[in-house]
């Protein structure tokens, strides 16, 4: 009557085989590595390693492999001195590509080949900043209502209609004019270029008056565009410093969460926060093979000045300006309908559409530079005064086909990628509402390494005392509850690694929380056992009963315990949820072992026994 | 190895005892909580902790000069852990003029710039800065978070069960929950974030402990012997008390190495649930039957009518 179908042993054995495989990947532990990528995204070749292990040899630093994973190199260290070391010798002397320092698990090849991963480390126990953010939005909704109050008085001037006065009464423009017949020509003029605005006329006795009201949605995407822009502004600084994998995510609708593994320095990151950018457009004086030879030659043409472009080539601007950053309205990718490339669409403000129609009038066929500059504070000198590293960048080149103002398109092969960059860049350079930090926490790195030695020592020591208690109070039964047990971490272990969850401090609570509530399950049937076999059972039925009539109560026991660790997910932030992400993998996980799993143990030894008269329990 | 199995022993005839004891510990709980109230932690409260590292030991009195003198005040500075380590704890600071919160993310940069000119060596390991917005969300997500759990619990027993045993287990977790908080009160420990997330897995494991003996309860009642309500609930405690005894002891065990062994941050979450577990046992045995017991749960209850002919068969 005790005994299982093979198929069920088989089914166990390979739920069992999985997680001993999948939770193999934490045993090899971690090392550090630098990772190199190159600036312009391209894959990184056979040639850049060798150039990488030179380097690294003629600087006399120990490095033990260097490997080419994706589109990036990377090379281990066996300490984080060398690795520290190789970082800043990199970072000086390979130029055009980025290098990071990070923590790589020694997971060998044939398991990830199989999907084999190590559980990722939060940043309580590998140290690091935690930031969250929180966009100005109020400061984002004043810009933009006072950049639309500048351009609809600008886009009354051009048509030459008259007015009284402009001035925002709430979420609403109010335009007043002198008559009503300028109310409608004003409407008819303007309704179209003012889409995020809906009109309507006010006209009684001697108020005449147009109302544009910004509508909900309008304040919703400016809300959008304040939170993205932020986000690909904090990326692209982010990816400057040289942190791997950091985490920029969206919190809510004001807020954005910034996670940088391994940084010390919470100045620096800080000082991200504070950077500015703008933009200029300029004409260009040469570019391409002239470029490079007049800076072969060291010979800067007159009113002109040097620039870079994002790929490294030498290009000449001239000094003049002709439109700013805070001119610039908006910049999106886009695909141009005729050619069917990606180009990208630029609005300017009607200041610098002016401008720009005056230059492109006389510069049809010539070429036009956009140079992004950034300002990102580094640290206060001994005087107290702040010193700044600005990037100067051409991120734009491209040649004039016609007289624009403001509105035009720019073309030049670009990938989708690209003109998504280069769209966002300008809108970077463009006036960005501020960001406030309003929660920190840093860990530095020895912290988060005894945070893991008291972490795994706490869960090895709560389950040896679980397991001498269990093999002591139920002797057999107490050895199969033991297997149980221990299955149920491995499995549990296993999840974390699959499922790609992100193993913290109160996450490994959890685990020692679940470790000591999962042998719950087998004492409710253990006890239930021991009941039938003192009310006169034969020892077979016994155990039949015991896990039947335990089974109820194990479910319900459990399924209460996982509404409160789901309400824990929904409602936690960080910490807590990681607490509950274990906790709920712990119950299911608990679940299987201690009534499937363990049951077919005691199948197997006690099934075939038809004379069994007792059992160690 | 046997302990406590089935015992025979009058639980609810001392119902009276456990009630006024029960009673007692929450009014004193919550005259705890009212007049004193929560050490609230920095999660809560905003403001900002930094502990600094020294290579050598550091003198408490030299860094809080050194601070007061630069014009910070209301500092608490002490050791963490060892000599080398000072935490510095910095209140959320509030504008005297209008009242209104001064959130400074860059404090602990400019402390360590301070700390630094005294003794070179001097590094951060840990800083937190919790804005004055965020601490009162956590409130307000946190009562929520206790609301919900509650009312998911209440709405599954009722379903499982009935009615009364849903007010009998959540009559036990509010005790536990007010017990356990009264005791972070009285002791003033510091409530953080992961005492929250402690109180709520708290919710958890009571809830377990008072379902296994309603199971029970629901069991015996089923078997339609001839027994009164009070003696079917007693022989259901008595039954299942071994079970919850071991429980709780392996629970306990873990318990005892996460507080020693687990290192500080995980000391107020390893201590709340301990305490919430030790409370949560006794209140699966006295407070959640004893609740039911009084809102008059009776054997009908319990059996679903349309199988009432079935279940006459059974009896012998």
């Amino acid at each position: 009557m005790n005994r299982y179908p093979l198929w069920k042993y088989v089914l166990i054995l390979v739920i069992v085989a999985m997680g001993v495989l999948y939770a193999l990947p934490n045993i090899y532990g971690q090392s550090p590595v630098v990772q190199i990528k190159a600036k312009d995204d391209a894959a990184v070749t056979e040639s850049t390693l060798d150039k990488v292990k030179s380097l690294l040899n003629d600087g006399e630093i120990a490095h033990d492999q260097v490997v080419i994973d994706g589109d990036t190199a990377v090379v281990k260290f066996s300490n984080l001195d060398n690795q520290r070391e190789a970082q800043d010798l990199l970072k000086k002397q390979l130029n055009g590509f980025d290098t990071a320092m990070n923590l790589k698990p020694n997971v060998p090849e044939w398991l990830e080949n199989l999907g084999g991963s190590a559980m990722n480390l939060g940043l309580d126990l590998r140290g690091g900043v935690h930031f969250l953010l929180e966009v100005d939005m109020v400061e984002a909704t004043a810009n933009k209502k006072k950049q639309l109050r500048s351009d609809l008085t600008a886009a009354l001037i051009k048509q030459k209609i008259p007015k009284k006065k402009i001035l925002w009464e709430g979420d609403s423009l109010v335009v007043g004019f002198r008559t009503a017949a300028d109310v409608n020509k004003a409407l008819d003029l303007i309704e179209d270029d003012f889409t995020e605005l809906t009109f309507s006329e006010n006209i009684s006795g001697d108020t005449f008056e147009l109302k544009g009201l910004l509508s909900e949605q309008s304040l919703r995407s400016i809300k959008e565009n304040a939170l993205e822009q932020n986000l690909i502004t904090l990326r692209s600084r982010v990816n400057e410093v040289g942190v791997a994998e950091p985490i920029i995510q969206q919190q809510g609708l004001e807020r954005i969460v910034v996670q940088l593994p391994g940084v010390q320095d919470t100045t620096v990151a800080k000082n991200i926060l504070d950077a500015t950018a703008t933009l200029e457009y300029r004409a260009t004086e040469i570019h391409g093979a002239a470029a490079l030879q007049a800076h072969a030659s060291g010979r800067t043409p007159p009113g002109s000045t040097l620039y870079f472009e994002s790929t490294g080539e030498p290009i000449y601007l001239k000094n003049r300006v002709i439109a700013t950053g805070n001119q610039l309205i908006g910049a999106e990718a886009t695909i141009d309908q005729q050619t069917g490339q990606h180009a990208v669409n630029v609005q300017l403000n009607s200041m610098g559409a002016n401008r720009m129609l005056e230059f492109t009038k006389n510069n049809v066929g010539n070429f036009m530079g956009v140079v992004f500059k950034e300002r990102v504070p580094i640290a206060k000198n001994e005087a107290g005064e702040m010193q700044y590293r600005s990037k100067e960048e051409v991120i734009s080149n491209a040649s004039i086909n016609g007289v624009f103002s403001n509105r035009f398109r720019t073309t030049g092969g670009f990938t989708q990628k690209e003109a998504n960059d280069l769209a966002l860049l300008l809108r970077a350079g463009a006036l960005a509402a501020p960001v406030q930090i309003v929660e920190e926490r840093t860990i530095g790195p020895s912290l988060g390494q005894d945070n893991i030695d008291a972490g795994v020592l706490s869960v090895q020591i709560g389950l040896a005392m679980v397991l001498v208690f269990m093999l002591i109070y139920y002797r057999m039964f107490g050895l199969i509850a033991n297997i149980a047990l221990t299955i149920n971490v491995i499995l549990m272990v296993a999840c974390l690694s699959l499922f790609g969850a992100t193993l913290t401090l109160p996450g490994i609570a959890g685990i020692v929380l679940t470790v000591g509530m999962a042998v719950d399950a087998n004492v409710l049937i253990f006890e239930r056992i021991k009941e039938e076999l003192r009310d006169g059972n034969t020892v077979q039925g016994s155990i039949k009963s015991g896990y039947e009539k335990a089974f109820s109560t194990i479910a319900d026991a459990n399924v209460t315990t996982l509404i409160a660790a789901v309400v824990l997910f929904a409602f936690g932030t960080g910490p807590i949820k990681g607490f509950a992400v274990t906790l709920s993998i712990g119950i299911m996980t608990s679940m299987f072992t201690a009534i499937v799993l363990s049951r077919a143990i005691v199948n197997l030894i006690y099934g075939r026994k038809k004379r069994l008269k007792s059992i160690a329990i | 190895m046997k302990i406590l199995h089935n015992i025979k022993y009058d639980f609810m005839g001392h119902r009276k005892v456990a009630m006024v004891l029960s009673l007692t510990l929450i009014l004193i709980a919550l005259g705890s909580l009212f007049t004193r109230g929560l050490n609230f932690g920095l999660d809560f409260t905003g403001g900002t902790v930094v502990v600094v590292n020294f290579d050598e030991a550091a003198s408490v009195p030299a860094v809080r000069e050194s601070l007061e003198v630069a014009g910070y005040n209301k500092l608490v500075v002490k050791n963490f852990g060892s000599s080398q380590d000072v935490e510095i704890i910095v209140p959320q600071q509030v504008d005297a003029e209008t009242g209104v919160a001064i959130d400074n993310a860059k404090l602990s940069n400019d402390m360590l710039e301070l700390l630094k000119k005294m003794d070179a060596s001097a590094q951060i390991t840990k800083a937190d800065f919790v804005g004055s917005q965020v601490g009162a969300e956590l409130v307000e997500q946190g009562s929520l978070a206790l609301l919900y759990a509650m009312m998911g619990i209440l709405i599954y027993v009722t379903i499982r069960f009935e009615w009364r045993f849903s007010l009998g287990a959540i009559a036990a977790l509010v005790h536990d929950v007010v017990i356990t908080a009264g005791v972070f009160s009285i002791w003033q420990v510091e409530f953080d974030l992961t005492v929250l997330a402690a109180l709520l897995a708290v919710i958890g494991y009571s809830l377990n402990d008072t379902i296994v003996v309603f199971d029970r309860i629901r069991e015996n009642f089923r078997k339609g012997r001839k027994a009164t309500t009070e003696e079917v609930i007693n022989n259901s405690i008595g039954q299942t008390l071994s079970r919850t005894v071991i429980t709780s002891f392996t629970t306990i065990l873990v318990l005892m190495a996460l507080f020693i062994l687990g290192g500080d941050l995980i000391h107020g979450f390893a201590f709340a649930l301990l305490v919430g577990v030790l409370v949560g046992t006794y209140s699966s045995i006295f407070v959640a039957s004893t609740t039911t017991l009084a809102l008059g749960i009776s054997r009908e209850d319990l059996i679903p009518v349309e199988k009432e002919g079935a279940n006459l068969d059974h009896i012998p």
